[in-house]
């Protein structure tokens, strides 16, 4: 056999593929989106605590903050899972028995939080101070201020990042593999390493790679799209209001610029 | 005409006081408001007049002096509850771009003044109505030209129902063609009666609407008085020179 049609059927063997594709759309997808979407939302929540914290003004919430970001964002995600899914364990088992599944999740939401932390923590503070001042002009508190006004603008200038950072948390949460998940557990990646394993063949690892692409390839055009649209602002809905400019009670002499 | 403000109340600077480090940008500054009328402070930038309105409000607090509204000091007073019995409207408007007009009105309306939503809508329409934008409710800020967005940011703190206003050069931000229609909103504010401080470099403002016009150099009112007064028979040299400078 020529090396040529061995590296083929090693990668390309459509009958091994058909064979794990069932497992990998019920039960890899499943749980590979489970992972990433709840460590995803979890680690939003946390993260937007964590920029908050990290730009206030009491150093006994900025420093803990900062020490938290530089750890979590400089290990490396394999090591973090692994200390949290076995170091908790112990924890975990007198909480909800011997599922390490949770633990996986938790220990990816450690993670982005970090990351999803600063990516808010930026985008919060891009927004203008005069934005504050016009609300705190109108009689908000900060804590309000910051909650209806200068927040929500924040994270909307940095949305194209956290779907980046989401992007990464479908390719990480394959590494939750080492925390030895059963079966109706397991996620694309190992599902797709277990078929390779059994038949040595490739193939069904290269299936769970197609998965992935197929989750994060559409995600980075949304984040195009996300970006264009923060650019260039919402497509013009149609203003069917008339400009009533000239019925005003004084002497309207300023023309519409839209 | 722009609302019924028979709830404004005279305003009392005395003697305010504040540094910023080294700098000191307020030296002792007074300013007498009397209820409904119209103060324009006018002077060289880097005067302190912007300083001045914000220690008003207190979203700067000053070192030393005090502020009284009806002859009382607010110094005391907590200032989110102070803020929202003083309007203000800056120079860059400071309208919230990520809400519609609509909801840059209501949003103080509904979340401090505890308004049902119906109600909220309701006062910030006609609100909106009477600056003339009521087609533009539902854009956002940024699809609306500046004299509109500063309307819509008059409106906004108007809805309020303030009992003092305070414009920071809310039209020096402006293409000229703009600035008729938002001096004409304030032109109106004022002769409803409404107690308001305008910062300005509109000469022709202050001498038209003001009451009083002072006049601030260096952290001071070097003089104040009825604007012919300060217009034709200035007396401080550094008036007269500034004068001769923009006029």
């Amino acid at each position: 056999m020529d090396p040529l049609s061995t590296l083929w059927e090693t990668f390309f063997d459509w009958d091994a593929m058909r064979e794990a594709l069932p497992e990998m759309l019920t039960v890899g997808l499943p749980n590979t989106l489970i992972l990433a979407v709840s460590a995803a939302l979890l680690g939003s929540v946390l993260g937007l605590l964590l920029a908050v914290a990290g730009i206030s003004r009491s150093r006994w919430l900025r420093w803990p903050a900062r020490v938290y970001t530089d750890v979590f964002r400089g290990l490396p995600a394999a090591a973090t899972i692994l200390l949290i899914g076995v170091g908790l364990a112990p924890l975990g088992m007198q909480v909800w028995g011997p599922d390490p599944y949770p633990l996986g999740i938790l220990a990816l939401s450690l993670i982005a939080t970090a990351y999803i932390g600063e990516i808010f923590r930026s985008g919060i503070q891009s927004v203008e101070a005069a934005q504050l001042e016009g609300a705190r002009a109108l009689g908000f508190s900060w804590a309000d201020a910051m909650r209806l006004v200068i927040i929500p603008q924040g994270i909307r200038r940095v949305l194209p990042a956290w779907v980046n950072q989401l992007i990464a948390l479908i390719k990480d949460s394959s590494l939750v593999y080492f925390l030895g998940l059963v079966a109706s557990q397991r996620e694309l990646f190992r599902i797709g390493q277990d078929y390779a394993a059994t038949t040595g063949n490739e193939s069904a690892l290269l299936l769970a790679g197609l998965c992935y692409l197929a989750l994060t390839v559409p995600l980075t055009h949304v984040v195009n799209w996300i970006d264009r649209r923060l650019r260039n602002g919402r497509p013009a809905t149609a203003s069917t209001e008339e400009d009533d400019d000239d019925t005003a009670s004084y002497a309207a002499t300023e023309g519409d610029r839209r | 005409m722009t609302t019924a403000t028979t709830t404004s109340v005279s305003l009392d600077v005395r003697g305010v006081h504040l540094a910023f480090g080294p700098n000191r940008v307020l030296r002792g500054v007074d300013l007498s408001v009397p209820r409904g009328a119209t103060a324009c402070v006018i002077g060289p930038s880097g005067s302190g007049k912007s300083t001045l309105l914000r220690t008003i409000n207190r979203l700067i607090e000053p070192d030393r002096g005090d502020v009284l509204l009806d002859g009382r000091s607010v110094l005391g007073d907590d200032p989110d509850a102070l803020r929202q019995r003083v309007g203000m409207v800056f120079q860059q408007f400071n309208l919230f771009p990520h809400m519609s007009v609509l909801r840059n009105v209501t949003l103080a309306l509904r979340r401090l003044r505890k308004l049902g939503a119906d109600e909220a809508e309701t006062v910030a329409r006609a609100q909106l109505e009477l600056v003339g934008l009521a087609g533009k409710a539902n854009s956002r800020p940024a699809q609306l030209s500046g004299g509109q967005q500063q309307r819509v940011a008059i409106a906004r703190a108007l809805a309020l129902r303030p009992e003092v206003m305070l414009f920071d050069e809310a039209t020096s931000a402006l293409d000229p063609e703009l600035v008729k229609g938002v001096l004409g909103v304030m032109a109106d504010l004022s002769a409803a009666g409404m107690t308001m401080v305008v910062v300005t470099h509109e000469m022709g403002f202050a001498r038209q609407v003001a009451d009083t016009v002072a006049f601030m150099d260096r952290g001071v009112v070097l003089e104040a008085g009825p604007p012919e007064a300060i217009f034709e028979r200035a007396e401080h040299p550094r008036l007269r020179r500034f004068l001769d400078q923009v006029l």
